[in-house]
């Protein structure tokens, strides 16, 4: 979990910083687009750094969500009486909703992909010009579209709350000041990204973007 | 105090169990829990019904035999207190409390409130030892141990092994039990000889006995009556990864 975590983790912060290439203009934007596909040339063919980061990530992804299920899986056989009375978890909301909240997610994955990657559920879907497929997709009237996106991000925020700081302590962070670093990081991290992610959609209804 | 109890009762392993309901009246505030059962059980017994069974032994807080979960949490509403230590004055007047026993599938129940807790055993079997040299005991001061880990050793030795970690788990990991073990042992320099088999040996002990994965939720650290931190499992992890890397037994490492 940890480590296909970590991969993860490294593609939304190089994602998160290609958004904000947005705030540049068009025509950057859409070269910044243009380029992610020419990575690697001309050592390597057009598009093959591309699929190759695509299959890295996605074996990732299968493993994250393999792991997941099987943790899943083993917790459901490990109490096959459930307790009559059962306040909600003491801990953080980030730790009890982990798995509906990586269901929410891949969701959200699913229909990213569809919507600004192959352009079918995008309302301008050309390829050649993301910045106004984006620029399509938060429009004020599509208001259900940015509300999925801002659930889906918040989600993610608070996956990552409790995914970094599990991740550090599975691998094997071990003292009291490293535990209190490590949820801080996490804390921070994740309300960082979160921001990133979300001042995309709301510059658009604002009209920053357009 | 006049209470309610919703008490689980399972004559036996093959019972399916069900939750019933006894008024317990002019309950002292200064009784522990375990009194306040005895209690109600005095007056079962008398009434010609089957008494509660529950495990007790020493009944100051530091053998780990009782152990109940006692309205949603292990051991009940008190931090770092064990059921035996818990007053009634900590309940009040007309409250109803549900009383039920660990669930987990690595803990079968005996009967009511009874569970078998032979999977902890089997974990520290399979390398919660240390080899010493039989005979008469070595001067105390001949190996020195560094204070820090001295003490935080000392800290997982705390653990009484009563179950409340797995209880709580709401994945029924009995991780925060076997960090304590691992750390106690692998801390000290006694234990150095078996540190990388004692880990992997006691992980794999524990995943066979059925008790689920660790996702370092941190409920078990909330209801541990000897306050294990979590921060041991960390230090398991970190055992076990370097464990695993030199399964081999490459000499000089």
């Amino acid at each position: 979990m940890a480590v296909t975590g970590i991969l993860l983790v490294l593609f939304l912060i190089a994602h998160m910083l290609g958004n904000l290439k947005i705030f540049v203009g068009a025509t950057s934007f859409d070269h910044y687009a243009h380029w992610l596909r020419t990575i690697g040339s001309p050592v390597l063919p057009d598009t093959w750094y591309l699929w190759i980061q695509r299959s890295v990530l996605g074996i990732a992804l299968v493993a994250h969500i393999w792991s997941a299920t099987v943790l899943a899986r083993r917790a459901r056989a490990a109490r096959p009486v459930r307790y009559a009375h059962r306040p909600k978890v003491q801990g953080s909301y980030a730790a009890r909703t982990m798995r509906w909240g990586g269901v929410i997610i891949a969701l959200f994955v699913v229909y990213h992909l569809l919507d600004l990657t192959t352009g079918d559920l995008n309302p301008v879907g050309d390829p050649r010009r993301p910045y106004a497929n984006v620029a399509a997709d938060f429009a004020p009237e599509r208001w259900y579209v940015t509300l999925f996106y801002v659930v889906a991000i918040v989600t993610l925020g608070f996956h990552l709350r409790h995914g970094m700081f599990s991740a550090f302590r599975s691998l094997g962070q071990q003292t009291p000041r490293g535990e209190r670093r490590a949820r801080a990081v996490a804390l921070g991290f994740s309300v960082a990204l979160c921001a990133g992610y979300l001042v995309v959609p709301f510059a658009v209804i604002a009209g920053l973007v357009r | 105090m006049n209470l309610t109890l919703r008490i689980w009762r399972q004559s036996g392993p093959d019972d399916p169990g069900r939750m019933v309901s006894y008024p317990v009246p002019d309950v002292s505030p200064d009784m522990s829990f375990l009194e306040m059962l005895d209690v109600l059980n005095e007056r079962l017994t008398l009434d010609g019904e089957e008494p509660v069974a529950f495990d007790h032994d020493c009944r100051e807080g530091i053998c780990g035999a009782c152990g109940m979960v006692i309205n949603g949490v292990a051991h009940g509403p008190e931090r770092a207190t064990t059921a035996c230590q818990l007053h009634m004055r900590h309940f009040s007047d007309g409250q109803t409390i549900d009383i039920e026993p660990w669930r987990a599938r690595a803990f079968p129940v005996v009967k009511d409130l009874v569970v078998d807790r032979t999977a902890f055993d089997q974990i520290i079997a399979a390398g919660g030892y240390i080899t010493a040299p039989a005979g008469s005991a070595p001067e105390a001061h001949a190996q020195l141990v560094r204070k820090s880990d001295a003490d935080a050793a000392f800290e997982s030795a705390a653990c009484i092994g009563c179950g409340a970690c797995v209880a709580a788990c709401p994945n029924g990991s009995a991780m925060l039990f076997t960090a304590a073990k691992v750390t106690h042992l692998s801390l000290l320099p006694q234990g150095q000889p078996e540190r990388s088999t004692r880990v992997v040996g006691m992980v794999d002990a524990h995943d066979a006995a059925g008790f689920g994965g660790c996702t370092n939720i941190g409920e078990c650290t909330a209801v541990c009556p000897k306050g294990i931190p979590l921060t041991s499992i960390g230090r398991l992890n970190r055992d076990y990864l370097k464990a695993t890397r030199d399964r081999d037994g490459a000499p000089g490492t």
